[in-house]
């Protein structure tokens, strides 16, 4: 594993991207096949199924590093991530084996087949086996996925260096359904044939948030619609059997069983880009609907009746079984409204209709209405556009409304984990109630380094109470508290719950007796929720 | 038995001598552990300081009132009696060791337990009561050994310099810097300073420590004329348009805090080195016991965490607020200069 080791540690040190997909092209060109596709299979999120808890992990290191299990807590919560907290307390190891990236990841496997005494010692064999890095990524292997920086369209770029195919072709190879327990590297990257694979869904273009209307050109070359408040997914119809794929590439199949029933009424070789939004009424239900559904991978009868889904189709992909990307956007829409327009009203999908404009002021009046219609904002297209892998500029633009916001008090403080160890940069806030104050949020993000760093000094210096990592405050600083959505929550003292809180801004022009209320917040609940 | 210091809103306090140690408010007379701006503050009437701890204080404190003693030197104030003892720390900086009526208490100051080749090495003092910082009081924290670090950075170097790259390495101008100035090998190639970092070499050069020969970065050093350097820059000028002017670089930063991978990404340097001029946890732990003391504060770093360590190794161990930061990742280092 020290070639892995190698890698891991070139791209982990560098900060530009040419760095990071030369050593990958590098190790593409030198490593073994079984290697490189593990390597491709652990960058994109397909880790080995876990063999061991991280619960015992955990208990396994502390005991070897003759730590008491609080201590080694404290120090995962400074670390955030139990494979480097691991390899930092463990002592270094003793003996030294080099063996490859697939030999380790066999050797978790066969794990799994032991007895609980024979695993915890040939857990601990490893690590006494493996220098600092290697017992890292070995623990990472145990624990969970690689999130190391490095994109997919990174190792298709390092991929087409190494073997001279070209990206797009490569970026589909990539997606789907594959484990390298299922395919080989001849198979999956040197084979012709890509399609081969039914369930393969496209890339799915992404947009950039509209930072003006001046580059647009006239606004007849352009589509509106809502940008709706769903799920983003990718349905795919072929050779009778459907799929759903999310934008992370998750398989969501399962999850929406109601959507099975569209294989009745849209042809094989159809692929379609939408939204799953909870429906009702022929309206969109909140995010909050489908939120419950999000995370289940069965779902019970009544959630289906509660909160029913369907599919807002936004463009059409793969038409009579061509790849119709390239085709302009009025066209693939034309093609899509035509397959939809057959289907029964009791059919779980609906075309996400053209928001009708003259001029760019109109767009605006329409933007406004979105959080009524519980969507996100609008989407513009360029009617002539095809459709890119990816996030692009250009063609494609986002629109969102502004978030809803609410200034609040900062009452207790964390120190961050991982990237912001030593800084204070979680923190609790509350809203007014008399002269009570209500915690209802914690967010961590949406300041500047120099703001977090400002208020660490401050939570240093006036710390009134300790419990555990966690810092209680003097009530002093409001900060502007911007999020998406809002819904009771009996979990919460205060009974309501955020959607992606952050903050906005520190407002240090405002007593905290200007701080909103307890019934500031239950009326956006009673307009919002 | 009285305490013999005490812990007030303006620093740690003798009642028997009537001084403060290192305090953050203006007092009468003030007893310095070393010159880093978080202990050495301005303002006090009077301090004492050690004899190698003074250039720099004077430097960056000005004209100020400043008695000076060596290591092992008893003083008497009021009815306490101090004497100062290597910590370890920077050139000069010292434990301070307060006796009053035969009970012994030591404030450490920062400290580390491993020689660096340039300070005074750290040396146990024997008491009652000891003060001590816990900046990397975790056992996540375990510093490189100096031979495997002084390979690392010349490797770096050396590849850097093989591929016409410029060397810029971020580290605080008052100790740390001098401290690699020592560690690295100076035939690799020219070594160019930041004001900030010449200023205290010129300042220990003149107290008779030994640095490689160092040049000033001037409005007309670049890479041009200065192929494959060593850039040695305090950590505020990483990113700045003052190193930009080195054309093709690698920055690097020397730090405890380079220990943990999520800190190292988010500094954004290149590479980063394992290197601290406090104790790691190994350093604490064996520190504490070698001074026989049962009585134990913790001053800054992960106190909570150390506190309860230290009781559940049969310590009487306490948390002391205080304004000292350690070795703060993201302070401006100016303030140490």
């Amino acid at each position: 594993m020290k070639d892995f080791a190698a890698l891991f540690t070139r791209i982990d040190e560098s900060t530009k991207t040419s760095v990071k997909t030369a050593a990958l092209a590098d190790y593409f060109r030198t490593a073994t096949p079984e290697d490189r596709l593990w390597t491709i299979a652990l960058f994109t999120g397909r880790r080995p199924k876990r063999t061991i808890t991280a619960t015992k992990l955990r208990e396994w290191a502390a005991e070897v590093a003759g730590l008491p299990d609080w201590l080694f807590e404290e120090s995962y919560s400074i670390v955030g991530d139990l494979a480097e907290t691991i390899a930092l307390v463990l002592p270094p190891a003793t003996q030294s084996q080099d063996h490859t990236l697939t030999h380790w990841i066999s050797y978790i496997k066969t794990l799994a087949t032991l007895e609980d005494d024979a695993r915890k010692s040939g857990i601990l064999d490893a690590w006494n086996n493996l220098p600092h890095t290697e017992r890292f990524l070995f623990t990472k292997l145990l624990t969970g996925g690689f999130r190391i920086g490095v994109s997919a369209k990174l190792i298709t770029r390092a991929l087409a260096q190494a073997t001279g195919q070209p990206e797009p072709e490569l970026t589909h190879k990539l997606m789907g359904n594959w484990t390298p327990d299922t395919t080989t590297w001849d198979a999956l990257i040197e084979a012709d044939d890509p399609s081969a694979d039914l369930s393969r869904p496209y890339p799915f273009y992404l947009a950039y948030q509209l930072d003006g209307f001046d580059d647009l050109g006239p606004p007849a070359d352009w589509n509106a619609e809502r940008k709706w408040d769903g799920i983003r997914g990718q349905l795919i119809i072929r050779g009778g059997e459907h799929h759903l794929w999310s934008r992370g590439e998750d398989l969501m199949t399962d999850r929406f069983p109601e959507l099975a029933q569209l294989r009745d009424y849209l042809p094989d070789g159809t692929v379609i880009d939408g939204e799953v939004l909870a429906f009702a009424d022929e309206k969109p239900l909140s995010f909050n609907a489908l939120q419950k559904r999000i995370g289940r991978k069965t779902v019970p009868k009544k959630l289906l009746v509660e909160a029913p889904v369907i599919l807002m189709a936004y463009d059409l992909l793969e038409h009579q079984g061509a790849d119709v990307r390239d085709m302009p956007l009025k066209d693939r829409r034309a093609a899509l409204a035509d397959l939809i327009k057959d289907a029964p009203v009791t059919a779980p999908l609906r075309l996400s209709a053209s928001v009708p404009f003259q001029s760019w002021d109109d767009l605006s009046t329409a933007r406004d209405q979105s959080r009524e219609l519980n969507a996100e904002g609008l989407m513009l297209k360029r009617l002539d556009s095809p459709y890119l892998a990816g996030r692009k500029r250009g063609d494609w633009w986002k629109w969102k409304i502004d978030p809803l916001t609410i200034d609040a008090v900062m009452i207790y403080a964390q120190a961050g984990h991982g990237r912001r160890a030593n800084l204070f940069t979680d923190y609790t806030f509350a809203v007014r109630d008399g002269s009570d104050l209500v915690p209802f949020t914690k967010a961590y993000s949406g300041l500047t380094d120099k703001e977090f760093r400002e208020i660490t000094a401050w939570v240093r210096k006036n710390t009134l109470q300790r419990f555990g990592p966690v810092r209680q405050v003097p009530p002093e600083h409001v900060f502007e508290i911007a999020f998406e959505g809002i819904q009771a929550s009996p979990r919460h003292k205060s009974g309501v719950a955020l959607r992606f809180p952050r903050m906005l801004r520190w407002r240090r022009d405002k007593p905290v007796d200007e701080a909103n209320t307890l019934d500031d917040l239950n009326e956006m609940l009673a307009t919002y929720g | 038995m009285a305490d013999v210091l005490t812990f007030t809103d303006r620093g740690i306090y003798c009642p028997a001598g009537d001084f403060y140690i290192d305090p953050w408010r203006p007092v009468d007379r003030a007893l310095i552990t070393h010159g880093h701006s978080d202990h050495a503050r301005w303002g006090m009437k009077r301090y004492l300081a050690t004899t190698g701890t003074a250039p720099v204080m004077r430097h960056r404190l000005g004209d100020i009132t400043l008695e000076t003693t060596d290591y092992g030197v008893e003083t008497r104030i009021g009815d306490a009696t101090v004497s100062f003892h290597p910590a370890g720390h920077v050139p000069g900086s010292a434990q301070i060791r307060v006796a009053v009526k035969g009970e012994v208490w030591v404030v450490s100051g920062d400290y580390k337990t491993v020689a660096d080749g340039l300070s005074e090495p750290f040396e146990p003092v024997p008491c009652h009561a000891f003060i001590t910082e816990c900046t990397f009081g975790l056992p996540i924290f375990k510093w490189t050994p100096q031979d495997i670090l002084a390979r690392q950075i010349n490797d770096w170097w050396a590849a850097n310099a093989a591929a016409g790259r410029t060397s810029i390495l971020g580290a605080y101008a008052l100790g740390k810097a001098q401290r690699l100035l020592t560690t690295v090998n100076p035939d690799i190639g020219p070594i160019l300073t930041h004001g900030a970092i010449e200023n205290t070499n010129t300042v220990l050069r003149g107290q008779g420590f030994t640095l490689p020969e160092t040049t000033l970065v001037t409005a007309e050093t670049t890479h041009k004329t200065h192929p494959g350097a060593l850039v040695l820059a305090t950590p505020s000028a990483l990113g700045t348009p003052w190193a930009r002017k080195f054309g093709t670089a690698s920055t690097a930063f020397a730090s405890g805090w380079m220990a943990l991978r999520g800190v190292r990404r988010r500094r954004a340097a290149d590479r980063g080195f394992i290197v601290s001029d406090h104790a790691d946890w190994q350093g604490l732990n064996s520190a504490i016991k070698a001074t026989g003391a049962t009585k134990i504060f913790a001053t800054h770093g992960y106190t909570g965490a150390f506190q309860k360590w230290l009781s559940s190794q049969g310590y009487d161990a306490h948390i002391v607020s205080t304004d000292y930061q350690g070795e703060g990742f993201d302070q401006a280092d100016e303030a140490e200069a």
